[in-house]
């Protein structure tokens, strides 16, 4: 964890870089899995793995751990990556996701990853998890934080509401939710699916601090964290504008990339993008 | 004397507290009927109402897992199977979270609530998940006896807890083991394997059929899964016939967890007495029972003509 924030800031993008191109990697390899969603969550995560949460890549059931969900679990490349670059995971393992053996299933496994602290697949329950082990953490005195990222389109879940309610309930300021906020979910924009409405006014409705932001500038993104840290009246949620698909021109806002492996040709030109 | 299963759940549940710091309790919305209150009054600090969404109770309870408590996750059964199911199923089961799912209000326990309060298949919902321990004690002292034993044992588990006061049949000094069936009455001419209220009504079908010169060997299969398939061979070595008793749809219930096993293993003549394929009706617990079938005398009758047929 960097403290100081503009070396931060300057290790966190590095991390972002070399996420993008994992990510593709193993979308490419396994010709499978959800890059457009990872792409637009890995400035977040990049930011809140390099200089918030507080983990031991070598102890990854460390008792005192911050806690990650990614509710969106067809994301988990992204997750994956950022283990890798983390030191949780191997890059070699690259190669083994989606496949029958290693430890990179399609949707996170806390039973196969170390630095996965639970399942996902189904969307909808990340909140859940997080409020329980936030919960936790106050009845042990412990500083640790529950931090949970959701998708857009996971939004229409029924149970994130109630959890939201939960979380509000019980002021549980050590959770903070990232609504990665692309605005594309697999049949098509969210607005044409169902749309989310005044999605700030909602989440602030239901008694949660908001923070807005622009999720690909990472100054805001790293203020974003460390205003939730700071805020201690209850929840906190970051609703990132993101872009479906970013860094990589030819994926950006294309719903066709919600679900989609690029060809050797797209792999190279995305490669040469990041570089 | 009789005990209601869920006041023999509120007295264990305080007693564990005591003994143990890491137990957590959340209830959803039910505490003082599924008598989590008992909990909430001794351990204000470790009971966690989250309100009428058994989604969310499921989840936070698998939260409080991963960081290192034993949540008791409390709700009337068929909501908390019916809404909860794909929480259990990925944020507990497939997780491999140590929760403790506790359904109440189970079978016809809610009497003229009615059908849609009474959930007769909810160890059919929950035998299938991978992974899954499920426990229906046969009375207040063994659910005493269960609570601990799924306070120690390390996974996930669900267990079945009635409403009404039931006949107390076992002993303070029997054993309980999940996963080991306990032989409650020797006998050589068929087996009686049953759960829950049902044990009771087994023994005194068993009286019966004494009187008509059939000694009944009764199991009460307090686990039903993982099933204690030795203690089922061993028996049926003896009387080759079997009879299965629950309060439960004959669907996927004990039943057919007996049946799958014997039916690779070691067929016999084989009868399932349970809730036919059809929901509950409004009316008092002993009434609906007569409605389902569910008594000693439908226990008798398919006994001996099981009998009959060997």
């Amino acid at each position: 964890m960097i403290h100081n924030k503009r070396q931060g800031i300057i290790e966190s993008k590095e991390l972002a870089k070399s996420m993008r191109k994992d990510i593709l990697l193993m979308t490419h390899r396994a010709k499978g899995g959800h890059p457009g969603g990872c792409l637009s969550a890995t400035d977040i995560m990049a930011v809140l793995y390099k200089c918030f949460m507080r983990i031991d890549p070598q102890k990854p059931l460390w008792s005192g751990r911050d806690y990650f969900f990614l509710s969106k679990g067809h994301a988990v490349p992204a997750q994956y990556a950022v283990l890798m670059e983390m030191g949780f995971l191997d890059k070699e393992e690259i190669k083994d996701f989606r496949e029958i053996e290693g430890r990179l299933p399609a949707y996170p496994s806390c039973e196969s990853t170390p630095g996965i602290d639970m399942a996902s697949g189904s969307l909808g329950q990340g909140l859940s998890i997080a409020n329980g082990t936030a919960l936790a953490a106050k009845l042990n005195n412990s500083e640790q934080r529950a931090y949970v990222m959701l998708g857009d389109g996971e939004l229409h879940e029924g149970q994130v509401w109630e959890a939201m309610m939960t979380a509000a309930h019980y002021k549980l300021d050590n959770v903070c939710a990232i609504v990665d906020y692309n605005k594309l979910q697999l049949d098509g924009t969210v607005e044409e699916v169902k749309t989310l409405g005044d999605l700030t006014a909602k989440w602030s409705s239901f008694g949660w601090k908001t923070i807005e932001i622009d999720g690909h500038d990472f100054e805001q993104i790293y203020n974003s964290f460390a205003e939730a840290m700071q805020f201690k009246r209850g929840p906190t949620v970051i609703i990132a504008h993101t872009i479906k698909g970013k860094g990589v021109s030819f994926m950006e806002d294309e719903v066709g990339w919600h679900c989609a492996s690029p060809t050797d040709e797209q792999l190279e030109i995305a490669m040469k993008e990041l570089s | 004397m009789k005990i209601a299963p869920r006041e023999a759940y509120g007295q264990a549940l305080v007693e564990l507290g005591q003994e143990n710091k890491d137990v957590v309790v959340l209830d959803a919305d039910v505490a003082k009927a599924s008598m989590t209150v008992m909990f909430k009054e001794a351990f204000p600090d470790r009971f966690f109402n989250l309100g009428i969404a058994e989604s969310d109770i499921v989840g936070t309870g698998a939260g409080f897992a991963v960081a290192g408590k034993i949540p008791f996750v409390n709700a009337y059964a068929n909501f908390l199977l019916g809404n909860g199911w794909d929480q259990i199923r990925i944020s507990v089961c497939y997780a491999n979270k140590n929760v403790k799912i506790i359904g109440h209000n189970i079978g016809a326990s809610s009497g003229k609530d009615g059908p849609t309060h009474l959930p007769l298949e909810d160890i059919a919902l929950t035998r299938a998940f991978p992974g899954m321990t499920v426990i229906e004690a046969a009375d207040g002292i063994e659910v005493k006896k269960a609570v601990r034993a799924l306070a120690k044992h390390v996974g996930p588990a669900y267990m079945r807890v009635g409403r009404l006061p039931i006949p107390v049949i076992t002993k303070e000094e029997d054993e309980f083991e999940i996963g080991k069936a306990n032989i409650i009455r020797k006998g050589k001419d068929v087996t009686i394997i049953a759960c829950g209220v049902m044990v009771s009504k087994a023994l005194e079908a068993a009286e019966c059929l004494a009187e008509r010169g059939i000694e009944a060997e009764i199991i009460n299969m307090h686990t039903i899964k993982p099933l204690d398939t030795l203690t089922i061979l061993n028996s049926v070595a003896k009387t080759g016939a079997v009879v299965t008793a629950e309060e439960h749809t004959v669907i996927g219930g004990l039943g057919g967890a007996v049946a799958e096993f014997l039916a690779c293993t070691k067929p016999v003549p084989m009868r399932i007495v349970g809730s036919p394929d059809r929901f509950g009706v409004c009316g008092t617990y002993e009434e609906i029972h007569e409605v389902l079938g569910l008594t000693v005398a439908n226990i008798t009758e398919t006994s001996i003509s099981l009998v009959l047929l060997k």
